[in-house]
Parts: structure tokens; sequence; C-alpha cells
């Protein structure tokens, strides 16, 4: 049985810069905690032979020549920013 | 007009019974009929009124496709220039793309008209459609029912007749279960067939697109269009593409049927199982061979699947940060107030607890026992299904345990809503293809018969289903209201 508890729940948002709500924070613990009930199964399994697969056809990255693709559309994509000012998108101040 | 073919409407459009602008608007009205089932978040009335007039012009014209004029819906986690991208989530809420999907541009192309953009659950996480920032889909054969999900307004669409066809996107099962539970055919193709480009990721290695439609028939035309090599998806496969058409008439004598005895055991509703039985029965008939198979690492594909998918999740979804685009948070107080109170607002409580379960199997110390064992494991599932597709042409069995369940009945139980897609999720760890199939209903809810090939044999998959659609007619079926 696998628990997380509310402080692990914190960290882990943390690093995901996720906010959640200090209300929410023990029904995560207990559905993380369910989740990971359910993976201890896989250690039933003896996988010290296998190699580990993170694509369906075992494709390497492709590479393309480094050209030019793309049209400039700076203006299109700032148009849905949250607030940009002179072509910028604008953040709260970071070097004080 | 809204119970024929795809190829019956072009035949129409062609001899002039009807106009584009006469089948646009008439889905158009039906849509408003219908607005109950929260099938569609954006309406594009005044975007499919201009392409149904172009699609006009160039049917009279001659340069037609088959798609020309047709009127289709787009799942909301495919960009489209101009209109608002969704992905069911708050986040996108404000979300006008600024490109084509790759998948969108080459219906453009065809000249197929959008008439909108479907509901979904949250950046495609769910099994219900009941994640969705824009509230539940309904099921047409029984309003007190989930579509299923994720793509659970594609398929209520498509079931009610609000669109003719609709693409979905399929990460776990998220084309097939839906389209099992709303009585209509699905199919996820292999993995790089479709291209990603423009569609939302959720999880890289297991998103795949395709079509949701009534007939194998009507997915062999939509698939054709949507199928191909493209540049700019790094994962799409360079493989030529097949007429998905031209073979649908084989005969299926000799076909080998395996049956993954695992899909049979227990937890599968009895009703569904006499009606899987029936359908099998059928392919009996028309003379195929079945026998059973066994694929001993499935039991662990909904362990190993809720590692990569959170994983892959949480990776992809760190480019919502509040800056470029999407939702951001009232007067944040420095950088990192900005990212987490952005990301906390504009994500609903699903793609939280995906997002928190992949960083935590990502993280330090965690990294080996949880995301290297899955893959493991993803390779020993992946092996299962070749071994078992080199002793037979297809395996087939049931794509849910169950026919829809309630509205509210798994929601407040993440676990046991993952369970519920026992029979799919090891197909997109594997990367093979499969369809659901209409084939009968449990108590008057549609149950799907799931097929699955062998990489790249989607023209074998359609052909199967084909043949099954031409002696049974559940495809046909409408829901009460909506004939």
């Amino acid at each position: 049985m696998v628990s997380l508890t509310a402080d692990d729940v914190k960290k882990i948002a943390h690093l995901a810069r996720l906010g959640i709500e200090e209300k929410d924070v023990a029904s995560y613990a207990k559905d993380l905690s369910g989740m990971l009930d359910l993976m201890t199964q896989m250690s039933d399994l003896d996988t010290d032979s296998v190699e580990p697969m993170a694509h369906p056809m075992d494709q390497v990255q492709r590479l393309r020549a480094d050209v030019v693709a793309e049209q400039n559309k700076r203006e299109k994509f700032q148009a849905i920013a949250p607030q940009v000012e002179a072509g910028l998108y604008l953040v709260p101040k970071v070097i004080e | 007009m809204h119970n024929k073919s795809i190829a019956e409407l072009a035949k129409g459009l062609r001899s002039g019974e009807f106009s584009s602008l006469e089948l646009t608007t008439a889905f158009l009205d039906r849509i408003k009929r219908h607005t109950g089932l929260n099938a569609y978040i954006t309406v594009a009335e005044e975007l499919a009124l201009e392409q149904a007039k172009a699609a006009d012009a160039r049917l009279a014209k001659g340069s037609a496709e088959l798609l020309t004029g047709i009127p289709i819906a787009q799942k909301d986690i495919f960009c489209t220039d101009g209109v608002k991208t969704s992905c069911g989530s708050k986040m996108l809420d404000n979300f006008i793309a600024p490109y084509d999907a790759t998948v969108v541009e080459k219906f453009n192309d065809a000249g197929a008209v959008m008439l909108g953009k479907l509901n979904m659950d949250e950046f495609a996480m769910g099994s219900s459609n009941e994640t969705s920032y824009y509230g539940a889909v309904k099921n047409p054969w029984d309003v007190n029912t989930v579509p299923g999900g994720s793509s659970g307004g594609s398929a209520a669409a498509v079931a009610a007749r609000l669109a003719v066809c609709a693409t979905g996107t399929d990460t776990g099962g998220s084309i097939r279960q839906p389209a099992a539970l709303c009585g209509i055919t699905g199919l996820k193709p292999t993995y790089g067939r479709v291209s990603r480009y423009g569609m939302i990721a959720y999880a890289s290695s297991l998103d795949q697109g395709g079509p949701m439609t009534h007939s194998a028939e009507d997915a062999a035309i939509m698939l054709q269009t949507m199928a191909g090599f493209d540049d700019k998806d790094s994962t799409s496969v360079d493989l030529p593409v097949p007429d998905y058409s031209v073979g649908l008439s084989r005969s299926l004598e000799g076909l080998k049927i395996g049956l993954p005895k695992e899909f049979f055991g227990e937890g599968l509703n009895a009703d569904v199982a006499a009606t899987i039985e029936a359908a099998i029965e059928e392919y009996r008939k028309l003379g195929a061979k079945v026998t059973e198979v066994s694929m001993p690492s499935l039991r662990l594909a909904i362990p190993a699947y809720y590692v990569i998918a959170p994983a892959e999740c949480s990776a992809n979804l760190s480019r919502f940060d509040g800056v470029r685009f999407g939702y951001r948070c009232e007067n944040p107080a420095d950088l990192t107030d900005l990212y987490t109170r952005s990301r906390g607002e504009g994500f609903g409580k699903e793609v939280k607890r995906r997002i928190l379960m992949g960083t935590y199997a990502l993280s330090a110390g965690y990294y080996d026992a949880y995301y290297i064992k899955a893959q493991k494991i993803r390779r020993l599932i992946s092996d299962d299904f070749k071994r078992a597709l080199s002793e037979v042409d297809v395996m087939m069995g049931p794509v849910t345990p169950s026919t829809a369940f309630g509205i509210g009945e798994k929601i407040g139980n993440p676990i046991e809503m993952y369970l519920s897609d026992i029979y799919t999720i090891a197909i997109n760890l594997a990367g093979v293809p499969a369809m659901s199939v209409p084939a009968g209903f449990a108590k008057g809810l549609p149950v799907g018969l799931q097929i699955i090939g062998n990489y790249f044999t989607e023209d074998r998959l359609l052909n199967i289903a084909h043949q099954y659609q031409q002696v049974t007619n559940w495809h046909q079926s409408a829901p009460k209201g909506f004939e």
C-alpha cells in the first residue's frame, strides 16, 4: 500500500508549478495513492532483460535541412497573448 | 439528407438533387434543434456557409473531390485557423488558433465544410466527456448516460446526425470507446499514420487522430483524406497510403480471427458478451475461422498506461504557462505566482491529477521505478500483440466492459473510470490500429465490437468491418428523436 502525504502532494505540485487549493490536497493524496497502488502490480513482472519502449515504431528522431520553412507570423501569434507591448511578451518583473 | 452516406451525398450534390448550401443549412438547423446534447463547443455557422458556397462553385466547375461540400465537424483538439480551439479547457477558452492542423488543412483542401468544433474531455483526459470545461455531453441513446470520452462530442454528434462524420483522437481508447457507447464506427489508425501537427498533444507517443462515422465505407473515405506522411510531425511514418475503399468488398473466406481470452474474463457484462459472441458468429458465417489467443502481459496495460500517459502529459502541458497564449491569472505577484496560479486556475481536476501523477513518476528517485518500468512493460505488451498477430489476421473482442454508464456515476472515482478502459488501452501502447463497429444493443444501449489488426492494416480492418455491415444494419440505427 503506497501512501502519499499532504506534504508530498504539495511538493509535487510545486515541481509542476501547479496551484492546487488547500481543500483539495487530501483528495489528490488519496487519488494519487490509489494510482500508485495500481502501479505496484508492475513489480510482479521481471523486466530486467527487457529494453524500454519509447515509440511504437522504435523510430528515431528525423532530421530536416536547416532552412526556413515558416513565415514570420509574430503579430498573429501576439494577438492571442495575455499581455504584449512593442512586440514583446510581458511578465511580472523578474530581475530587481 | 442526414441519414445518407458520404457517397450518396456526393452523388446528390453532383446530380443537383441538393446543394452543399442546402445540406449545410439542414445540418446547422439540426444542431440548433439539439443543443441539449451539448455536442458542440463552437458552431462555425458563418464559416460553414461560406465554405458551402465555395464547395457549390467547385462542384459546378467539375473540380470537386468526394468530400467537397460534405458537412463534417472537428474535435476541438484540432487547431483551426481563426476559430476558437479550446481542447475542452478553461486554459484555452480564449484561444483562437493562429494556424490549421494538418488534418484540418487536408479537409479544407478537399473542400469539406466544417460545421464547428466538438466537445471533449479536457485535454482529452477522460472516458466520459464529464471533465470538459463546457459541461458533460449527453448520449443521444439515453440522455442520462455518458457518450464516452474523450471524443464524446464527436460520437454524440455523429450518432444524432448533427454532422455527417467527425474527427476524433485516441490516446487510450478515446475514439473507440465513445464510438462503441454511441453506436457509431470509429477507427484508431496505426501510430504515425495520421499527422499530429496542430493536434493539441496529450501523450505524444500514444495520440493518434482518426475518423468517426456511421459506416466503414465512410471511414475509408475520411481516412483517405486524413492519412499520410507529414514533414511537420516528427513521428509521422513515411509509408505510401493505400486506397482504403478499393478493398472493402474483399471476401472474408478463410479470415483468421483470434479472440484474446483476456478480453472475455471477469468484469465483462454478460449482455455485452452475448452481443459480441453473436457478432463473431456472423463472421463465422462469412467464412472466418475463429481461434483463441492469449496476451499474458495485458493485465499490466492500465498501470503502465497511467505512468506513461501522465508522464508525457506533464511534459506536454508545461507549455501552458500564462505567458504566450491561453489563460492568465489576475494580478500575478511574481513570475512563479503567474505560472502557478494561471495553471492552477486554468486546468480542471482530472488534468491536474494527471500532471501531478506524471511529475511524480518523472521526479528524481522514482524515474526508474515507474517510468522506465512502465516502458519495459510496454515492450512486453507490444510483443504480445506481435506474437498474437503472427498467428491470426485480426483479433476481436468487446471495446468496453459495459454499455454507457450514467452521468455522474463514475466521475467521483477516478480509478474506477480508468479501469473501464481495460480493452482499449493496450492497443495504444502497442501502436497497432483498431476499430469499433456497432454490433447491436444490450438493454437498448449500443455495444461496440473491437477489431484489432497489425501495423498499417487499416485497409484490412475497414474491409472486415464493411463486410459485417453488409449483413447487419446496426450501424444504420438512429437514436429515437434523431431519426
